[in-house]
């Protein structure tokens, strides 16, 4: 028996407790990999820099996914765009280790993400919510990671929709089983998922923190929060010392409790990113695909 | 009986729930302080090695679990846990442990689309699942190291005394029978 969704889920279950890191160029995949991240994502611009650029944003050249997957041995990701399947196709054709369909490039379709029981190779999907969560499951997806607000360098987004996740989890569990068909409905997905959400009181697959993590408390603040593992886009290479402070993150999100060794890690980190106030976004990209 | 679980990265939750499941008393090991309890037995999870292995010098736990591990305290690694058992990795300049006398090769099925599930015999347990995620196996092993099962022709468990390295993970897909034969030998029956 060969179940490629089962397989695909213990793909995310060896990456817990691990930081995924966005790089642009093979150095930067090795300064990641040596700094200790647990896979990379091959993208050509950083969400910062894409929200700079504004205009249309795609999947990365496979030439340039090519030069990571050569320059590391840990897993190699890269992002599709919602509804692209397509373009998943061809993540899938040059043997990437997981597709990101992400909210981060412009989405192809504005009503129908991939179906993703339809590929071998695995997806991780953004969810702002439990609902959002179960709807990309549903569709394939064997793993999950908030949304955030990707490229701003602040995490309040990634902790509501953290929070919001967790607290609907709770919610279900302390359900009466006959009231979960109606929790279904309003949910939007099926009652087999709602009925796993209470019986374990967790997703059925790894749940990670992203959008907006930018210092090693940000990470273990996540942790603290019920993330799995965190995936940290701009944070680190828009900083003053990008080795340093994925070093520093990574031991952050091993040891997310230790808040004396947390405070050695965060010193002398250099310069953070710069930020943007959610207030002041333009683009809310979280908004991309429910 | 208590085991130690390294959680630095990666499944180390999976074998807890096992290990437990199996009446195993069990506590993790994040950093030097941890050390300090005692323990019978330790489990090396499966996730990245190049993360687990950077993680082991830099929280200070390298020396003294390798130390635990040759004084006699059994081991058990599965996958990237093997990698870090080995003597020699055939495709990768860093060694770690180096207490299994193995050449062990890593991500040697390719890419996750590589990742399989199969069905083989486990010597002194009989047929189990076993499930590999970009996983390792080993090349050669020293002639001391007692071969436990292969795949394909390719090893995938050895053992030398009580150092047990799996190349695939048991901790995911609900077969209890490798956990208990390492709980056996903490206990001393194998």
């Amino acid at each position: 028996m060969e179940n490629r969704y089962e397989l695909n889920k213990n793909l995310a279950q060896m990456l817990k407790g691990g930081v995924i890191m966005d790089v642009t160029t093979p150095e930067q995949a090795r300064i990641a990999q040596e700094a200790g991240a647990c896979a990379v994502m091959a993208l050509e611009r950083i969400p910062a820099d894409i929200r700079a650029a504004g205009g249309v944003s795609r999947m990365s050249d496979p030439a340039m996914i090519k030069g990571i997957q050569e320059a590391v041995s840990i897993p190699v990701m890269a992002k599709c765009r919602i509804g692209h399947f397509v373009e998943a196709q061809l993540l899938e054709a040059i043997e990437i280790d997981y597709i990101d369909e992400s909210e981060v490039l412009s989405p192809a379709d504005d009503k129908y993400h991939i179906d993703k029981t339809k590929f071998k190779v695995p997806f991780v999907c953004g969810a702002k919510d439990l609902g959002e969560a179960l709807r990309r499951i549903n569709e394939g997806a064997s793993m999950i990671r908030t949304k955030g607000e990707p490229g701003t360098g602040d995490v309040v987004q990634a902790v509501r929709h953290m929070r919001m996740m967790q607290s609907e989890i709770r919610r279900l569990v302390s359900m009466r089983e006959d009231e979960l068909f109606d929790a279904a409905k309003l949910l939007q997905v099926p009652y087999d998922l709602v009925k796993y959400v209470h019986e374990n009181g967790k997703l059925p697959v790894v749940n990670f923190a992203a959008g907006g993590v930018a210092t090693p408390a940000d990470a273990a603040l996540m942790m603290q929060l019920g993330a799995e593992g965190v995936f940290v886009g701009s944070g680190i290479f828009k900083s003053g010392n990008p080795a340093k402070r994925a070093a520093a993150i990574v031991k952050a999100v091993t040891n997310y409790t230790d808040a004396k060794l947390i405070a050695q890690l965060s010193e002398n980190l250099g310069e953070a990113m710069v930020g943007i106030n959610e207030q002041e976004i333009e683009l809310l990209m979280a908004e991309r695909g429910k | 009986m208590t085991i130690a679980v390294l959680a630095v990265q990666g499944d180390f939750a999976e074998h807890e729930a096992m290990l437990e499941s199996l009446g195993a008393q069990v506590f993790e090991i994040r950093e030097r302080a941890d050390l300090d309890r005692p323990f019978d037995g330790l489990v090396l999870p499966g996730g990245e090695s190049t993360v687990q292995g950077k993680l082991l010098r830099e929280l200070g736990l390298f020396e003294p679990i390798r130390e635990k591990i040759l004084a006699g305290t059994p081991v058990f690694g599965t996958c990237a846990g093997l990698i870090l058992l080995a003597k020699r990795l055939s495709n990768d300049d860093n060694v770690y442990f180096d207490v299994l006398p193995v050449t062990v090769r890593r991500n040697a099925y390719g890419r996750q689309l590589g990742s399989f599930y199969a069905e083989e015999e486990f010597k002194g347990i009989g047929k189990i699942p076993m499930t590999f995620i970009r996983a390792p196996y080993i090349e050669s092993a020293d002639e001391d190291v007692d071969v436990l099962a292969r795949v394909d022709g390719n090893i995938v468990a050895a053992r030398r005394g009580n150092v047990l390295g799996i190349s695939f993970h048991p901790e995911v897909d609900g077969d209890t029978s490798v956990h208990k034969y390492f709980l056996d030998i903490v206990q001393g029956i194998k």
